[in-house]
């Protein structure tokens, strides 16, 4: 090749190099940047008063005379709008009974639509669903509300050929002329005095268990039900792959066909579905060897734990044969055995590469959601005592993501929460694979002396 | 090389070997190739190593005497580090290794069928061609043989190592850091740290691979010296491919090709008048 065309080979090759570094490096940007910007919304908000009364009725958390006292300023605030309302259904008293059924069904939407903002109207019975006995928590969501007051939803079926178009009605056109006409100004006025927001960091996003599926409190059982499963596949799973790769590596022989077969198996095992192991669990596990009687943590964590025993045999294994043949030579010609050989030097000096896979294959434990679907997990559940992990489900981050993302009734209510859950996922897994890298640096060297 | 003394400018040449030995335990001049005297340690009859197909030991008879310096040189790929690991039976690690004919120790058969391998290397102590310690401290290194050959006690196991680091002439060196790393320490202080340990174990024999090949001259001189101090209480085997090396350190020479043992003397002699034409032209040069 010529001088010229081989510089030129030469820097194409970089320019894609850099290129394609680029690109994905701006992925990550793209992918990471919405996770942490909105994740960070369930931590960082601007909370309502309604959020410090759940704080301190549900919690037990913050200073009880002043949230009484900004809870009274707060209805100090709402009583014009309740004062309307009442002056409102006294005209209607006097009104004719077909307008008075008109503005009944007017009066009930708009009474909803207000109780979701500031909670129970005065004179409400109790409502038997937590979620119904506070108002907004959070300010964003409770300028969303705010429309749903302003404005009424409605579908056009007007036009036959096409299906129902969703149109606004402003709320103010249907009380012209009433006692009510004037909340539709004073209200978005008032708002901020009726909720009084203020920037909130809520750390017990994290530390708090969820109340009424996750309307109020934080995700301390996902949370801990993750760190359950995956500390149990860790306890089956490292045991067992660290003496399956001490095995592959010092004591089987190289090239005979069991030792290759089963090398084909481990490569296989590391490419099978996750899906098909969460079956797998639950035949398994489960319906054949009765671990527990239903699902439980402990079979979710045997179930990962096989999911990551080949990542785990396979990082051990090139652990131990990084290892340098002097130090095998060096203490079988002291007289060492074999065991004595593996046990003293051949481990620790492997150490670290083991527990940089096993640190690594827990975030891989930690971020499975098919095979806890069958084995462990469940939507809604309390967070777990240790001696419970044996027989009871738990709820955990990547199935609760799912969960409230497609299954849960509010979908829109709890979107902070969703996110929040995939971002304390994302940290989790993320600091996980640097404590790898920490550990890693760290032993590597002390043993580099 | 380095070393720029009287000593130093006789090493370089290798027509003139200089035998380091006090004058008394020279071996006594006899003119004609008999066996080395003094008790046999290590004898071979019809020895052979195969690597798979490969014959890399062919049919080697010798007898190395106790407490001597015996060096084996030849030409790379001779057999000389082959025939050495089969002693201690290092090439047990070898796949598709096996040997045939005779090779004992002290009259006992190292491939018999009632031969303990552990108890084997326990005798028979061997240093590496890479200084090779662990990544231990430096405590931890030359405690490593006595502890598992059943040696717990702190005292005892502190009196072990004092005594290994003494002997291989290091402990003035690295008693203020012997709890520290090992592969802190230079490559000549680790390749004595190594001896050290092998020596803890107490061998009768000690086998050296090319033991200064990875070493600067000064580092090298030192196991040199080292090797000529540990002569009368241990019977050394080193493989070199330094015959100035083998010259200056050994008692007998055994030279190798091409998988034979082609001659085998006393060190003196085999450098002067070698009886065979092929120890003639390897050692003036004329190949290797």
């Amino acid at each position: 090749m010529q001088r010229g065309s081989r510089e030129l080979v030469d820097r194409a090759f970089t320019g894609v190099g850099l290129v394609s570094i680029v690109l994905l490096a701006a992925a990550l940007l793209t992918l990471l940047g919405p996770i942490v910007l909105r994740g960070l919304g369930a931590f960082v908000f601007r909370g309502t008063v309604e959020h410090r009364r759940v704080l301190l009725e549900q919690f037990g958390r913050g200073d009880t005379e002043e949230v009484q006292r900004e809870l009274a300023a707060a209805r100090a605030a709402r009583e014009p709008v309740y004062d309307m309302i009442a002056a409102f259904e006294r005209e209607m008293k006097q009104a004719g009974p077909a307008e008075r059924r008109a503005m009944g069904e007017s009066l009930d939407g708009l009474k909803a639509a207000l109780r979701e903002l500031l909670g129970p109207l005065p004179g409400d019975p109790d409502p038997p669903l937590l979620r119904l006995r506070f108002g907004q928590t959070r300010w964003d969501r409770a300028l969303v509300k705010l429309q749903s007051v302003l404005w009424r939803e409605q579908y056009d079926y007007s036009d036959p050929t096409v299906m129902g178009r969703k149109v606004l009605v402003p709320r103010a056109d249907e009380f012209r002329g009433t006692a009510l006409e004037p909340l539709f100004d004073r209200l978005p006025a008032e708002l901020e005095a009726m909720l009084r927001p203020r920037w909130t960091v809520y750390w017990g996003f994290l530390f708090d268990r969820s109340r009424d599926a996750h309307f109020f409190g934080g995700i301390w059982a996902e949370l801990l039900g993750t760190v359950y499963l995956t500390v149990g596949a860790v306890l089956f799973a490292v045991p067992m792959g660290v003496a399956s790769a001490i095995y592959l590596v010092e004591y089987a022989r190289e090239d005979s066909r069991p030792v290759r077969l089963l090398r084909t198996c481990i490569s296989t095992l590391a490419g099978v579905p996750s899906i098909v192991f969460g079956l797998f669990g639950l035949a398994f596990f489960i319906n054949t060897l009765h671990v527990s009687s239903s699902k439980s943590v402990l079979a979710g964590s045997l179930t990962l734990a096989i999911l990551i025993l080949p990542l785990v045999i396979r990082s051990a294994e090139e652990a131990l044969r990084a290892v340098p043949h002097t130090y095998k030579e060096a203490s079988l010609s002291l007289g060492a055995g074999r065991w004595r050989t593996v046990a003293t030097v051949i481990l620790p000096a492997a150490l670290p590469g083991i527990l940089t896979g096993v640190v690594i294959s827990m975030g891989r434990a930690a971020g499975e959601t098919a095979p806890i679907i069958f084995t462990a997990a469940v939507s809604v559940g309390q967070p777990l005592a240790l001696w419970e992990v044996f027989s009871r489900p738990t709820p955990a981050l990547p199935w609760n993501i799912y969960n409230l993302c497609s299954e849960h009734q509010a979908v829109d209510e709890i979107r902070h929460v969703q996110y929040g859950m995939v971002l304390t996922l994302v940290a989790l897994v993320l600091l996980l694979n640097s404590a790898a890298i920490f550990i890693r640096a760290r032993i590597s060297g002390r043993l580099r002396g | 090389m380095a070393v720029v003394s009287e000593k130093g400018a006789a090493r370089v040449n290798p027509s003139v070997p200089v035998p380091s030995l006090p004058p008394s335990e020279r071996p006594p001049p006899d003119p004609a190739p008999a066996p080395p005297a003094g008790r046999i340690h290590v004898a071979a009859e019809g020895f052979s190593v195969f690597y798979a197909d490969v014959e890399a030991v062919r049919s080697v008879t010798l007898a190395i005497p106790q407490g001597r310096v015996t060096a084996i040189i030849g030409p790379s790929g001779c057999g000389k580090s082959t025939l050495l690991r089969a002693i201690n039976r290092m090439n047990d690690l070898i796949p598709g290794c096996r040997v045939s004919g005779r090779l004992t120790l002290d009259g006992e058969d190292v491939y018999g069928p009632q031969i303990d391998v552990t108890a084997l290397r326990q005798r028979v102590g061997m240093v590496f061609q890479k200084p090779n310690p662990f990544p231990k401290s430096v405590f931890d290194n030359v405690a490593f043989g006595p502890r598992i050959h059943g040696i717990r006690g702190r005292s005892q196991l502190e009196a072990v190592v004092e005594r290994s680091l003494r002997r291989a002439a290091l402990w003035g060196e690295v008693q203020d850091r012997l709890h520290e790393n090992a592969l802190g320490l230079s490559g000549g202080q680790q390749q004595r740290l190594c001896i050290a340990r092998a020596l803890a174990v107490q061998p009768e024999l000690l086998l050296m691979d090319e033991p200064t090949s990875a070493l600067d001259p000064i580092a090298a001189s030192r196991i040199e010296d080292l090797i000529d101090e540990l002569r009368g209480e241990y019977t050394v085997i080193i493989v070199t491919h330094n015959m100035q090396q083998a010259a200056r350190v050994s008692d007998l020479t055994a030279f190798m090709y091409m998988g034979e043992l082609v001659e085998f003397d006393a060190t003196s002699r085999l450098f002067t008048s070698p009886a065979q034409a092929r120890t003639q032209d390897y050692i003036t040069g004329r190949f290797g």
